[in-house]
């Protein structure tokens, strides 16, 4: 099982999760986040004068998989979040040890 | 008294006294609450709305009397109407014949409240809020009713022929000058950005400001007549041209039209007319209102970086520096054909310039002095300032504990 943690522009998690559901992952959480990239964000001008405003809203997304979804998982998230644009995000792939569901007790890929 | 009241004029005077108080609440509350850091929205719009309520009371105390009474020396006026007693509510003033003396009262009063209110765009973010309210006490006692008085009621400036037809010098220089005399006392704030936390409410703040602003300047015409349509004319066409101006030079600096530029620069223009509202033509307009945003983005884009002052919300460089053009621009386009009352430069009358500005730097002196002592004299009493952890926290939930946005 595997945690893939994304970082998305905000207006794309629409588009994210409806391609997500055509791959059959419906579970996800979702937290609104802030962040930054190599370039450190952007610029902003006030009345003449420029300000560096290096955090920028984002949209940060949790889907827990087994093994053999991941690939087709990162698949859809990279095709729906994509504009070629500096600042479209980052997924990271983490291993997970164990899974359980609070309902049932389930535990481990049937748990997911 | 027989008086020749008139319905139309009265009217037209309830309307244009309401348009004011929009201007300063919601109109100036908005327009600074959205300018400021999210930790301090309910403080900066506490302070607009405080401001109303104080000069409300001093107003029709003892403030009326002392600006609008009959004249000592040219300096003060006579308060023999402390309380608005002796006032009978069917009577007209000499100042406004046609309506009932009440109305102007009123409608003086909103001048008065915007003015203050004005002030508190450069100290917010770090101001004691108790240090707030005892300013606006004795700053509106012992400044603005004075230059109240001086320009519009009586006193040696009008005297002299000084032209001020909605507030220049009374509202925009004072103001400006006031804030920038109290933010040298408060020192800068920790951080000094200027980054909006809700530019939205900004805009419609400025457009309620743009909308009440006709009452300002057309009401200051006091009757419902073809001066005030003609006050509202170039009141509306100096704020478009202002803002036009402003957006090339945001588009000739930075490459791209900024929505804050857009509506500093409409701000700028009513502020540069409202001195000219009632003696200019409509081209006189167009030329104040485009040559105010370059003053006033020079103003806040260089000059205040140069000197260092932290003028939080530009209020020295939009009021005092638009406002200071605009005296002046009155000096050289106050038509004869539009006012009897005012002849310019461009129209043969040099001296009328000389006025003007010996009144603007008169009101500037007075203000800065006054402005000076009365802050220094809270700061060794109760204090400006907030302590540094109130200021870096936020001053809605150290000050009112309360919290603009609960999300």
């Amino acid at each position: 099982m595997k945690a893939i943690i994304a970082i998305i522009r905000p207006e794309k998690l629409e588009k994210v999760k409806e391609n997500l559901v055509r791959v059959g992952c419906y579970g996800m959480t979702v937290t609104e986040a802030k962040g930054r990239g190599r370039q450190l964000g952007i610029r902003e001008s006030y009345r003449g004068k420029e300000y560096h405003i290096d955090l920028l809203p984002k949209t940060r997304l949790e889907i827990i998989v087994n093994d053999n979804k991941v690939e087709e998982v990162v698949d859809a998230i990279v095709k729906s979040a994509q504009t070629g644009d500096i600042g479209d995000g980052k997924i990271f792939i983490l291993p997970v040890e164990d899974v359980i569901r609070i309902r049932t007790g389930e535990r481990g890929e049937k748990a997911v | 008294m027989n008086t020749p009241i008139n319905p139309g004029d009265t009217a037209w005077m309830l309307i244009s006294t309401s348009l004011v108080l929009l201007m300063t609440v919601p109109g100036v509350a908005l327009f600074y609450g959205g300018l400021t850091k999210k930790e301090n929205v309910l403080n900066t719009m506490f302070m607009s709305l405080i401001a109303f309520a104080l000069t409300s009371i001093i107003w029709v105390l003892y403030g009326y009397p002392l600006a609008f009474g009959s004249d000592l020396h040219g300096l003060i006026g006579n308060p023999t109407n402390l309380l608005m007693n002796n006032i009978n509510i069917n009577s007209p003033t000499p100042l406004a014949p046609t309506i009932p003396a009440l109305i102007y009262i009123g409608f003086q009063l909103t001048f008065a409240a915007i003015t203050i209110a004005l002030i508190s765009g450069a100290v917010v973010e770090r101001m004691k809020f108790s240090a707030w309210t005892a300013f606006i006490i004795f700053w509106i006692s012992l400044v603005y009713v004075p230059v109240a008085h001086w320009v519009w009621g009586g006193g040696f400036l009008s005297q002299l022929g000084a032209l001020d037809f909605a507030g220049g010098t009374v509202v925009h220089i004072n103001s400006g000058i006031a804030a920038l005399a109290l933010v040298y006392l408060l020192g800068k704030r920790k951080d000094t950005r200027l980054l909006p936390h809700h530019l939205g409410y900004s805009v419609i703040g400025a457009s309620l400001l743009w909308f009440g602003w006709f009452g300002f300047n057309a009401g200051s015409a006091l009757t419902a007549n073809g001066l005030a349509a003609s006050a509202f004319l170039v009141t509306n066409t100096a704020a478009a041209t202002a803002m036009i101006s402003w957006i090339i030079i945001d588009y000739l600096k930075t490459g791209k039209p900024t929505l804050l530029g857009a509506i500093s620069g409409a701000i700028a223009g009513l502020v540069a007319i409202t001195p000219a509202a009632g003696f200019v033509t409509v081209p006189a307009a167009i030329i104040i209102g485009l040559i105010t945003s370059i003053f006033s983005y020079l103003a806040v884009s260089e000059l205040k970086a140069k000197v260092g002052y932290d003028d939080a919300l530009d209020v020295f460089g939009i009021h005092g520096v638009s406002g200071l053009w605009g005296s002046i621009a009155t000096g050289l386009f106050a038509a004869p054909f539009v006012n009897e009352l005012g002849t310019g430069l461009f129209y043969g009358n040099p001296k009328q310039l000389f006025i003007q500005i010996l009144a603007v730097v008169i009101v500037m002196a007075y203000s800065f002095t006054m402005t000076l002592i009365i802050g220094k004299l809270l700061d060794m009493t109760i204090g400006l300032r907030v302590s540094e952890k109130e200021e870096i926290e936020g001053l809605d939930t150290n000050l009112h504990e309360e919290t603009g946005y609960r999300l």
